[in-house]
C-alpha cells in the first residue's frame, strides 16, 4: 500500500489542474436592483462593458422591468441611454415613474438591418450609459460584432431577442431567459461568464403593486 | 507693412486637374489640355505634364495638337471658373491675414507683417502656406516684399524670395525685365522700341520726361512698385455663404463615383470655414442633371433639373472628415434619378463654431465618439426624425400623455407630479383586440374619460389583466360595460 501523502503535497504537483483557478470577476458597478439576481450573478450585477442577451417568450413578462432600476441609476449620470428599434412605443410616463430621467433617454426608430448597425455604432462610440436594442435579424455573427463593440466602447449593451434563438449559441457575456407561467414569469440564467449558471430559476417579481 | 504674394501661374489648369481623380499608383495622368479662343480658331491655353511630354504647348492651335496626339482630353476653358477659384483662394488666405487682395488674373496678395506674431517667423508661415496650397492642389510661387506690387513682380521672377527691407527693393527690382513688371502691353512695346528692357534702366530716367512721353500712369505704377506712393487696394471680404460647384466631364449615375468630387467640395468647405473661424450647421448638395442627353426613356420620365441632398446637423461642425462622412451617408440614401453633370455645395447657415471641451485626462477607448457626433451619424443614415426624445404631457388620455421632443429645444424637462395608477412601459401604437378566454383581472377599472373638446373623445375603463401566457397587459373595455371585446393598449414589460 502506498504511503499516505499529505494533500498539500499532491496539490503542489504542477500536473494537477484545479478547476476553479480563475479569479472572480471584479464587482460590478451596475447592480440589477433585484437582490436574488444580483446574488446569482458572479459580478454581483450586470457584467460591465459587454453584451447581455435577454430571451423572452412573449411581451409583457417584465423584460423591461428587469432593466429599469439599472437605467434609472444610469440616467442620473451625464450619459445618454439609447433605445434602438423598440417593438412598441416607449411610454414615457411609466419610464419616468420608474425613476428614469427622460432628458437622458433617446429613442431611435430603425428597420432591422439599420438597428444592428446603429447598435454597433452606439456601443462602439462609448459615449452612452447603456444601449438597448431589439435586433430582430441578429445571427451569431452580428451578435459577436455587438459583443466586440461593447467591449471596445466599454458600454453595457442589452439585446432583446425572441425565445426562438435559445438553441443558437451566443457570444454574449450573460444570457437570460424569461418565460411566462401561470403565476409569475420564470427567470433563468442560461450563461454567465465567470461562473456556472445556476440550474434553478431566479425568484423574480418585476411588476409594481397593482 | 510686408506683403506676401501667392502667384498662381497655372490656375486654370490646376482648377481642372484637381477635379480629376489622379492615378495614385503610377502618377501618370491621361493627357489633358485646356482650350480657349473663338470657334474658328481654337488654341490651347494650357496642357498638363503628360500632354506636354507628347509635344503639346500653350498657344498651339487645337488642330495641330490633335494631329500630334489623337486622343487627349480637351476641356473648354471657363473664365468664370477661374474667378471662382480666385475667390476661393482669397477665402483660404483670409485665415492667415485680415488684409487679402486679389491682384490681376493670377495672384493673391496678403499682408503678413501682422500675421508673423501668430504664425511664427516668415519661413514657418511660408511652409504653412505652401503645405495648404499643395494639399488643395495648386501650383504656386510665393515671394515677400514691402509693397504688394513688388511682391507679385518678384514672385514671378524668383520663387521663395523674401525681401523685408525697403533699401534693397530697387536693386532687386532693377534686374526684372519690364515685361514682367505688370505694366500694360502697349507701354512695354513702346519702351522696348526705345531700347528699354529692364526696370533698372527705367529707374534712372528723368521722371518729367517719362511722364511727358508715356503718361502719368506708368509713373504712378512705378511709385506703387517701389513704395514711393501708397497702394490702396480693395480688400477681400469673405462672403456669408459658401457656394462651390464642380462640373464633371462625364456623366455619373452611381454613388461611388460621386464621392471623389464630394470629398473635394467638403474639403474646400472646411478650408473656408477654418478661414472664417466658423462652422456649418446645414448645407445642401445639389446634383445637377443633364436633361438633353440620355436615352429616350429617361427624357420621357420628366427628369428633374436638380436633386437636392440636404445635410442638416444639430450643432455646428467643421471637421472635414466628419462632414464628409455625414454627407456621404446622406448621399448614399438618395437615389440618383438621372446622370449627374455637376455637383454644387451650398452652405448658408454658418454659425460660430465652438469646439467641444474635452477633459485632458479623459480616458476613452480608441474608437470613442462623443455623443454629438454619434447623434449626427445616426441621423445622417436613418433620417432626422428617427432619433427623438420624449416629454410627458398633462393629458389623461394615454395617446396624448407624451410627445416627441425636439432634441435641441428641450432645455426644460417638466416632471409630472400626478399620482396615477401604474402605467405600462410599452404602449401599442393603436389599441388592438385582445382575444384570450382566460384573462385574469388584477386591477381596475380605472375610468379615463376625456377629450370631448378636441374630437379625440375617449371613454374607457382600463384594467390590468394577466393573459394565459403569463403576460401582464393593460387593456380596456368601453366605459360602463363589464364584459365584451377587450382592447389591448399596452404591456407591463
Amino acid at each position: 500500500m502506498a504511503a499516505v501523502q499529505a494533500i498539500d503535497f499532491l496539490l503542489r504537483d504542477p500536473r494537477v489542474w484545479r478547476g476553479q483557478d480563475n479569479p472572480p470577476p471584479p464587482p460590478s458597478r451596475h447592480a440589477t436592483g433585484f437582490t436574488a439576481l444580483d446574488g446569482a450573478l458572479p459580478a454581483g450585477g450586470w457584467p460591465e462593458a459587454s453584451l447581455v442577451e435577454i430571451l423572452f417568450s412573449a411581451d409583457g413578462l417584465g423584460e423591461l422591468s428587469l432593466l429599469l432600476p439599472t437605467l434609472a441609476a444610469l440616467s442620473t449620470d451625464d450619459r445618454p441611454v439609447l433605445v434602438i428599434a423598440p417593438p412598441y412605443r416607449v411610454y414615457a410616463p411609466a419610464w419616468q415613474a420608474a425613476g428614469l430621467q427622460l432628458s437622458k433617454l433617446h429613442v431611435l426608430d430603425a428597420n432591422p438591418k439599420d438597428a444592428l448597425w446603429a447598435m454597433e455604432q452606439a456601443l462602439r462610440a462609448g459615449c452612452c450609459g447603456a444601449v438597448l436594442g431589439w435586433p430582430m435579424q441578429a445571427d451569431d455573427n452580428s451578435l459577436r460584432r455587438l459583443q466586440v463593440a461593447a467591449e471596445t466602447g466599454q458600454t453595457p449593451g442589452f439585446a432583446f431577442r425572441p425565445m426562438g434563438a435559445l438553441a443558437n449559441p451566443s457570444p454574449a457575456a450573460l444570457r437570460l431567459s424569461l418565460r411566462g407561467t401561470d403565476s409569475h414569469p420564470e427567470l433563468r440564467i442560461l450563461k454567465c461568464r465567470g461562473a456556472l449558471p445556476p440550474s434553478r430559476p431566479i425568484p423574480f417579481h418585476p411588476y409594481p403593486r397593482h | 507693412m510686408l506683403w506676401a504674394c501667392v502667384l498662381l501661374p497655372r490656375l486654370a489648369l490646376d482648377g481642372v486637374l484637381r477635379r480629376q481623380p489622379s492615378n495614385e499608383t503610377t502618377k501618370l495622368d491621361p493627357p489633358l489640355a485646356l482650350i480657349t479662343g473663338p470657334a474658328q480658331k481654337r488654341v490651347l491655353l494650357d496642357a498638363n505634364a503628360s500632354a506636354r511630354a507628347a509635344g503639346l504647348y500653350p498657344g498651339q492651335p487645337l488642330l495641330a495638337a490633335q494631329a500630334l496626339l489623337p486622343d487627349f482630353i480637351a476641356i473648354a476653358h471657363d473664365p468664370r471658373q477661374d474667378h471662382r477659384l480666385r475667390r476661393f483662394l482669397a477665402a483660404w488666405a483670409y485665415r492667415y491675414s485680415s488684409m487679402v487682395s486679389l491682384e490681376g488674373e493670377d495672384a493673391i496678395v496678403l499682408e503678413v507683417q501682422g500675421s508673423l506674431g501668430l504664425f511664427g517667423p516668415w519661413p514657418r508661415l511660408e511652409r504653412l502656406l505652401r503645405d495648404d496650397l499643395r494639399r488643395l492642389g495648386f501650383q504656386h510661387r510665393i515671394a515677400v516684399a514691402p509693397t504688394p506690387l513688388a511682391a507679385c513682380v518678384l514672385a514671378a521672377a524668383q520663387d521663395g524670395l523674401a525681401l523685408t527691407e525697403t533699401t534693397h527693393l530697387r536693386s532687386a527690382l532693377g534686374r526684372v525685365p519690364i515685361r514682367d513688371a505688370r505694366v500694360d502691353e502697349t507701354t512695354v512695346a513702346t519702351l522696348a522700341a526705345m531700347g528699354l528692357h529692364k526696370l533698372r534702366q527705367l529707374f534712372t530716367l528723368p521722371r518729367a520726361a517719362l511722364a511727358r512721353r508715356l503718361g502719368p500712369s506708368l509713373l504712378a505704377h512705378m511709385d506703387r512698385l517701389v513704395g514711393d506712393s501708397p497702394d490702396p487696394r480693395e480688400l477681400y471680404r469673405p462672403p456669408d455663404a459658401f457656394i462651390e460647384r464642380i462640373e464633371l466631364h462625364y456623366e455619373i449615375s452611381h454613388h461611388p463615383a460621386l464621392l471623389f468630387p464630394l470629398r473635394r467640395l467638403v474639403n474646400d468647405l472646411a478650408a473656408y470655414l477654418a478661414g472664417r473661424d466658423g462652422g456649418v450647421q446645414r448645407f445642401t448638395l445639389v446634383l445637377e442633371h443633364d436633361r438633353q442627353s440620355g436615352d429616350a426613356e429617361t427624357t420621357r420620365r420628366e427628369v428633374p433639373a436638380e436633386t437636392d441632398v440636404v445635410v442638416g446637423l444639430l450643432g455646428a461642425e467643421r471637421d472635414p472628415a466628419r462632414l464628409f462622412d455625414l454627407a456621404r451617408a446622406r448621399l448614399e440614401r438618395t437615389s440618383i434619378p438621372a446622370p449627374v453633370r455637376a455637383l454644387r455645395l451650398v452652405a448658408r447657415e454658418l454659425p460660430p463654431f465652438v469646439p467641444a471641451g474635452r477633459d485632458l485626462f479623459d480616458a476613452r477607448p480608441a474608437q470613442a465618439l462623443p455623443w454629438d457626433a454619434l447623434r449626427e451619424r445616426l441621423r445622417a443614415r436613418l433620417g432626422g426624425d428617427a432619433l427623438y426624445q420624449l416629454h410627458v404631457e398633462h393629458d389623461p388620455r394615454p395617446e396624448q400623455a407624451q410627445s416627441r421632443a425636439n432634441p435641441m429645444a428641450s432645455s426644460k424637462w417638466p416632471v409630472s407630479e400626478n399620482r396615477l395608477p401604474p402605467r405600462p412601459a410599452w404602449l401599442l401604437a393603436r389599441p388592438m383586440p385582445l382575444r384570450d378566454h382566460h384573462l385574469k383581472v388584477l386591477a381596475g377599472p380605472e375610468r379615463i374619460e376625456s377629450g370631448w373638446w378636441d374630437g379625440g373623445d375617449v371613454r374607457r375603463d382600463y384594467y390590468v389583466v394577466q393573459t394565459s401566457l403569463g403576460q401582464r397587459a393593460w387593456a380596456f373595455l368601453p366605459a360602463g360595460s363589464s364584459d365584451g371585446a377587450w382592447m389591448l393598449h399596452g404591456w407591463f414589460a
